[in-house]
């Protein structure tokens, strides 16, 4: 940025300040009203941690939190790896369809969440899986997959393949070469593609709520079921910390594939 | 340390055939040039040896012994890459003590050899820099002893000096030769510099289009080449092209040259630029032939002067020292002279 500036640059730093504003207010307010002893969000405000405790207390909320995490990180381990294997295969390997191939990676991302949970609940049925945790948690990797494929790619682009034939021509073993060569360069692009499909699992609402059964509900599917029933405070505080969650990995992912800006 | 035979190797790309039957020994502990124009199959002759590619027809026997079966891995090879291909989240000795370490050599063996290579390249002291943070040239040095730290059977140069600007390609040149000698690692390194081939190798191979076309100690292919090809490829050469009479070429415009006698029906003669002088008028020496030619260009270059002069409509190069020339006019007819015992014959033209 230019030092200094003139009134036009205040007004573009204002008008920034605005939009994040615009943004993030209902948040702040939701994350202050979490920490707000009344009940009807009344004012002047009161500091207590009382939400948190009750939350802590309901073994609903903690079982469907237990069960988010449970997911977001199984999907996380297996979208990663599965993403990780086809991203080298893309990279590596001339085979027949790879153009198109890598075209179909792109649109599940743009498809509305509502239409694949729809296709996947009929196809489950189809098929004889029915809803439940293991519709679930398939729904969330072929969510989260394309992510973890797209961003590894991104990063394996720039590598030099010919840094793997040095290794090779040194004596290395294949498993050393990928050890020692390949996978410290993709780390950055695994690290991000991983923080992108926790966080694609952990906040889905739409999926987990065609998928999942009554009794098993995620976190999200908890919270929207809890208002429909009646709203507490409560539900603020969960939602700070499901904000807080998935702020922190997309921060940490955007840092590792420098989407947010070089540092 | 092993000698390296090439046998009979083909490689097709495609429809494009890379190798067409090459065959070529490389001595124990020799220096090699490979060289070529761009596409005649060089690199891909040295990617054959590493086992980066493999042939589709022929063998590659390394020590005498055929390493067809053998991976790039275990064949305990040293291979330079154009662009160095250093690892770039290790320093420069992690770099340099890689091979030793897929070697199992042990810590303080890695350390003490690593030490001594990075001597030999004049690195010492830069072990925990980063590639990125190295020169140019500090980076060819730490990819050449990377390539010769775990003393291979032979060492394999692709283009080692080309990324370099000319000053610093002429400094490693012999930095290059010095380290070979004192490692004696059979080396063959592939190049399109003529210059660096004749300046470096002991031995050099010609490629052309996929075939190894000459071969030879660098004088000997640079005074005694066998095509047209080579003649022109190495060096520069002005040819003589026609129909041999007894001590007579007769060139096809009807020119009448004297030739050294042995050759007979149609047949080339070389003469290299620097073996030839330019004069207003035919010199009168025993053994001194001349023809009338031209001068159509005159370029100054410091030490020695370059005249392009048109004998028979083609031109020809003459390189002299400047004093020699510098009398001449700008262009207009003259004569150009070559002492008889230059005039190479060229066997298959």
């Amino acid at each position: 940025m230019r030092e200094g500036g003139g009134w036009l640059s205040r007004l573009g730093v204002a008008w920034l300040w605005a939009v994040l504003a615009f943004l993030y207010a209902p948040i702040v307010v939701m994350a202050l009203m979490s920490f707000n002893a009344s009940p009807f969000y009344q004012l002047p405000f009161a500091f207590s941690t009382r939400w948190y405790a009750d939350l802590w207390a309901n073994a609903e909320i903690r079982a469907a939190a237990l069960r988010s995490l449970v997911i977001a990180a199984t999907t996380t381990a297996i979208a990663t790896a599965l993403g990780c294997a086809a991203a080298l295969a893309l990279f590596r390997y001339a085979f027949r369809g790879k153009a198109l191939l890598q075209a179909l990676l792109f649109p599940p991302i743009a498809i509305p969440w509502l239409i694949t949970g729809t296709a996947m609940l009929i196809f489950f049925f189809g098929v004889g899986l029915g809803r439940g945790a293991p519709a679930v948690l398939i729904g969330h990797v072929a969510l989260a997959l394309p992510y973890v494929v797209i961003v590894v790619n991104a990063r394996l682009a720039s590598f030099d393949p010919t840094l793997e034939e040095a290794a090779r021509s040194l004596g290395a073993s294949p498993w050393m070469v990928a050890r020692r060569v390949t996978l410290p360069w993709m780390a950055p692009g695994v690290v991000a593609g991983a923080l992108f499909a926790f966080a694609v699992s952990f906040d889905q609402f739409v999926v987990s709520y065609f998928l999942a059964r009554p009794g098993d509900a995620t976190l999200p599917v908890l919270i929207y079921t809890s208002i429909r029933k009646g709203f507490t405070p409560e539900i603020n505080a969960v939602s700070t910390i499901v904000i807080g969650v998935s702020m922190a990995a997309l921060l940490a992912a955007a840092r590792f594939s420098n989407f947010g800006g070089r540092r | 340390m092993a000698e390296v035979s090439v046998r009979d190797v083909s490689k097709r790309f495609g429809a494009t055939a890379a190798l067409d039957g090459v065959s070529m020994d490389f001595a124990d502990g020799g220096f090699c040039a490979l060289l070529g124009p761009s596409g005649s199959g060089k690199t891909t002759l040295l990617r054959v040896i590493a086992g980066f590619v493999a042939p589709d027809a022929g063998a590659i026997l390394i020590g005498g012994r055929s390493v067809a079966r053998t991976p790039v891995e275990k064949r305990d090879i040293g291979f330079m890459f154009q662009n160095y291909a250093l690892f770039p989240n290790m320093s420069v000795a992690e770099n340099v003590g890689f091979g030793l370490r897929a070697r199992k050599v042990g810590a303080a063996a890695e350390r003490r050899r690593v030490a001594e290579a990075l001597a030999l390249v004049r690195l010492d002291g830069l072990g925990d820099r980063r590639p990125h943070a190295l020169s140019g040239g500090q980076k060819q040095r730490v990819a050449l002893a990377r390539a010769f730290v775990t003393n291979p059977q032979v060492l394999l140069l692709d283009e080692p000096l080309s990324a370099l600007d000319k000053a610093l390609r002429v400094e490693m040149q012999s930095e290059l030769k010095r380290i070979q000698r004192e490692i004696g690692i059979t080396t063959i390194f592939v190049t399109h510099d003529q210059e660096e081939a004749l300046t470096l190798a002991d031995r050099v191979g010609i490629l052309r289009e996929g075939r190894l076309i000459e071969t030879g100690a660098p004088r000997e292919v640079y005074n005694a080449p066998s095509t047209v090809f080579a003649a022109r490829f190495l060096g520069d050469a002005n040819i003589f092209e026609g129909r041999a009479e007894g001590a007579v070429l007769r060139l096809p415009d009807g020119t009448a040259v004297r030739i050294p006698p042995g050759s007979d029906g149609a047949a080339a003669f070389a003469v290299r630029p620097e073996n030839m002088r330019v004069s207003l008028a035919p010199p009168d020496a025993p053994g001194v032939d001349s023809v009338r030619g031209d001068l159509v260009q005159r370029v100054f270059a410091g030490a020695m002067t370059t005249c392009v002069v048109t004998v028979c409509g083609r031109p020809m190069k003459i390189v002299a020292p400047d004093r020699e020339v510098a009398d001449l006019p700008e262009a207009g007819p003259v004569w150009v002279s070559w002492d008889r015992a230059r005039m190479m014959a060229i066997p298959h033209p």
